[in-house]
């Protein structure tokens, strides 16, 4: 399962160069919420993506149908089939897939109709004559895989995976195991989410997940840090061009890296809480590295999920610690989310995109904001700098409400194990 | 390769809450669709569904989870328990690691999220509940389930609408053959809200017939639309050799599975329904001879069925399966409709029974199918073929092989002309008004 073409929307600026510009340079885009009037909220600020949907080579009716997370899903689809030099008449459309994460839908445009139908919240029974003839798409955010599936003329299994926080990466795992188990030849596959609206940051707010760090916004998510005190909503997407190994060479397509493997697993413990000890997380990542026969030892970076949550911080090392045992001291740790925020269900996505720029480019991208350390936290958190370095082998992990925890494994083509 | 079986199933449909209340109406041709009184619909032009009328959650569920959780999670919740000892799994029978859960979800809890965003808009956003964050989005089911049941191995949830309770039930499959011992598998929905109303009539697939009895009906020639039902089912899926070992009773084993998208319009907008149907019958080792009975979408919309109605007799020839759409009954559920056909073929394979397909008398020109119409009808179970369509052009089709029954429990399948309860509380013999092949509208 090779990885053969990327686009990625992130906050900073829309297309893989600019994302990875922002996130080497240690660059945050995190900022005051300008989407909507924040004021009355106690978390203002997030890391928006300056997207223009004419600009972005959107047609009029694409921009009128589909929710800003669909468009961004759309966007990042077609760069990365551009870049997989994949063309849609010289493939067999029914062993082409789609596979892709969300989290939370197209809750942007499920508030806004909801604002119209409900009379700004006056009326329990909406009037339905105020509804998009789109609504429904909205409320199946199975929609969006349809999108990219008509797009790509993917005519294979097509389906979204909604593991909340975890949706990025377990779409990208759904999509390796369905190579491996011969039900398509390529996967178009990744996350999206467009969740910076009033409902979401309530949400957050509700229960304090999110940093009240509003006088420095650029400075407001600091993963690993003494000081941290919660994510900043994100936003974006990224899609990957996945296909089997086979299929890549016999079409001479320029390979990224390897997906080696995945695992997911649950923390049956609470909805938004986390054990301390990392143990579900760990098997995770336990069982990722064995289905990609490698060794915790030849973990060269793991990509954290590093929400600069207090909890999450402390599981997540935890969890590295008991998966990776004294290696875990040894390997850079970094979270990209300290300059993109949490964009939920894509993040695992970009995440997943960034680990295929780390391995073909060499570079370990940082964890910016981390200045004062956390006595608690003793691994080696890639502080403010990128880090050139070869890197063989890389894990990505997440976690997300639910009690979600996911792993998976991206490798350089011919390292490793036969 | 592992084969992955199911021990334990849990319904709860608009026509009966558990699964023995489900059936027994099943068979009955008992029909949960009726007016939606769950809210004021009189203002909508449809106001037709299938609305679970005989379940508190407080009867089943902890007060503490009632705050916390939308409609179709206490019901995947209640569900999940009478699945669980159904298979007789209880605490300790598997390592919690080797267990894990995959639901499927189209709309989320939106009753629940409908309630926040007015919170939020009439009252500002410090009145947003503390478990909005999690009780509405689609992945609730699947972390609601892990933690009451302690189920600590994979998870995953899907979204492809109807299509997707066949795809969460795939990728329990598949973590079986991972390694894992024990999935719980399915799908919920409900959105019996204005919200979720609006969502489907804005569709422009509902039916706006107000006669429950003509409403919905998939294949017939006065087809119109569809109604909405809410509900689902959990099913226990499990590692074959470990059922076995501990002896429980096994329905059935997940034999085949494929799904496939149709093409766009603008490259040709072929449907990829049949594909999906041989690529899951190649899966499973089965010819379109040997199976039974095709447990059929049904959309209720005259251009669907045609194109459902042609796979079917391309596939397995005209009137060559028998073909039924329980649905009837229910109503759609999204997710929640294909894992309950799947329970409904699991209990057919175990009562040597299929269910009928109620209210639906002639069958539209040019549809070659054997509709099993008006009454069950006796068979000698075979493997199952279950279809799914999501809006969209999602396609999903599963095949399912009867079990074996354990020692010691005398398994009904393979008996035929079983006594079906009626509603006045006498008995009849479902061989008595059988409609046999090409039935009552060849």
């Amino acid at each position: 399962m090779v990885i053969t073409g990327l686009g990625v929307v992130a906050p900073g600026g829309v297309g893989t160069k600019a994302f990875w510009h922002l996130i080497t340079a240690g660059r945050t885009a995190t900022r005051p919420i300008t989407a909507f009037d924040a004021a009355a909220f106690r978390s203002r600020i997030a890391a928006e993506v300056d997207f223009e949907p004419a600009q972005a080579d959107l047609s009029h009716r694409e921009r009128r149908r589909l929710d800003r997370a669909a468009q961004f899903a759309l966007v990042a689809t077609r760069e990365a089939i551009a870049d997989s030099g994949l063309e849609p008449d010289r493939f067999d459309p029914t062993r082409v897939g789609v596979s892709l994460g969300t989290a939370v839908g197209a809750t942007c445009n499920l508030e806004s109709e909801y604002l119209a139908l409900s009379d700004t919240g006056r009326d329990w029974v909406l009037d339905h004559r105020y509804a998009s003839p789109h609504l429904y798409d909205y409320f199946m955010p199975g929609s969006m895989a349809a999108e990219i599936a008509a797009e790509c003329n993917a005519q294979g299994p097509a389906t979204v995976v909604s593991a909340g926080c975890t949706s990025g990466l377990d779409a990208v795992g759904h999509a390796a195991d369905l190579l491996r188990e011969g039900a398509a030849d390529v996967m178009v596959t990744g996350g999206t989410d467009a969740p910076i609206s009033p409902i979401t940051v309530a949400c957050f707010d509700a229960i304090r997940a999110t940093s009240p760090s509003n006088d420095d916004a650029a400075h407001a998510l600091r993963p690993f840090d003494r000081t941290r005190n919660g994510f900043v909503l994100g936003e974006g997407a990224a899609t990957l061009v996945l296909e089997t190994e086979e299929h890549a060479r016999a079409r001479g397509a320029r390979i990224y890296a390897e997906i080696a493997g995945f695992a997911s697993r649950s923390n049956a413990y609470h909805m938004t809480g986390l054990r301390p000890d990392g143990a579900e997380m760990a098997a995770a990542i336990t069982a990722a590295l064995a289905e990609s026969r490698r060794s915790p030892q030849s973990v060269d970076y793991v990509n954290a999920h590093g929400t600069a949550t207090k909890q999450n911080d402390r599981h997540e090392t935890a969890a590295l610690k008991r998966a990776l045992g004294p290696h875990a001291y040894r390997t850079p740790v970094s979270s990209i989310k300290s300059m993109i925020g949490h964009s939920l269900g894509a993040i695992g996505s970009i995440e997943i995109a960034a680990c295929t720029l780390a391995v073909d480019q060499g570079v370990v991208p940082p964890t910016a904001n981390l200045r004062e350390p956390d006595p608690e936290l003793d691994l080696d958190y890639v502080p403010l700098h990128a880090r050139e370095q070869r890197l063989d082998t890389v894990l990505s992990v997440g976690s997300g409400f639910g009690g979600f925890q996911s792993a998976i494994v991206l490798t350089r083509l011919g390292t490793g194990p036969a | 390769m592992t084969t992955a079986v199911i021990t334990g199933i849990g319904v709860a449909a608009p026509n009966g809450a558990g699964t023995e209340n489900f059936w027994a109406a099943t068979l009955r041709g008992e029909s949960g669709i009726g007016p939606v009184r769950r809210f004021d619909a009189r203002g909508y032009p449809a106001r037709l569904g299938g609305e679970i009328d005989d379940f508190d959650p407080a009867e089943h569920l902890p007060h503490r989870l009632l705050p916390q959780t939308d409609r179709m999670t206490q019901l995947a919740l209640t569900a999940s328990a009478w699945a669980l000892a159904d298979a007789g799994v209880e605490p300790g029978t598997y390592d919690p690691g080797e267990t894990g859960v995959t639901m499927a979800g189209a709309f989320g809890g939106f009753e629940y999220g409908q309630r926040e965003l007015e919170n939020l808009w009439r009252s500002g956003p410090e009145r947003v509940s503390v478990y909005m964050s999690f009780a509405w989005f689609y992945a609730v089911n699947t972390g609601q389930l892990s933690i009451r049941h302690a189920m600590r191995g994979p998870a995953g949830v899907v979204v492809g609408d109807q299509a997707g309770g066949l795809d969460a039930v795939a990728q329990a499959r598949r973590n079986i053959r991972k390694g894992a011992r024990l999935m719980l598998s399915g799908g919920f929905d409900s959105s019996f809200c204005p919200y979720g109303w609006v969502a489907r009539i804005s569709d422009g697939t509902l039916s706006t017939d107000e006669d429950p009895r003509t409403a919905y009906l998939p294949f017939d020639r006065r087809a119109r639309g569809q109604v909405p039902g809410e509900g689902g089912a959990v099913l226990v899926v499990e590692e074959a050799a470990a059922a076995r070992r501990r002896g429980t009773r096994i329905y059935g084993e997940i034999a085949g599975y494929a799904a496939t998208f149709d093409a766009a319009a603008r490259y040709g907008g072929e449907r990829g329904l049949g594909r999906a149907v041989e690529a899951a019958l190649a899966d499973a080792g089965v010819t379109a001879r040997e199976v039974g009975v095709v447990f059929a979408d049904g959309s209720g919309w005259p251009a669907d069925d045609r194109a459902e109605a042609e796979t079917i007799a391309a596939v397995f020839g005209p009137q060559g399966v028998p073909v039924t759409v329980p649905k009837t009954m229910t109503g759609r559920m999204s997710s929640g409709g294909a894992p309950v056909d799947l329970a409904g073929a699991l209990l057919a394979m175990r009562d040597g029974l299929i269910p009928p397909t109620v209210n639906v008398r002639t069958v539209a020109p040019g549809a070659r199918l054997d509709l099993v119409t008006g009454v069950p009808r006796p068979w000698q179970p075979g493997p199952a073929l279950v279809l799914a369509r999501g809006r969209g052009g999602f396609n999903s089709a599963m095949v399912l092989r009867p079990g074996t029954a354990a020692p010691g429990r005398t398994g009904a399948a393979g008996v035929t002309g079983r006594e079906i309860p009626t509603r006045s509380g006498g008995k009849r013999h479902a061989a008595d008004d059988t409609v046999g092949p090409g039935g009552d509208h060849a």
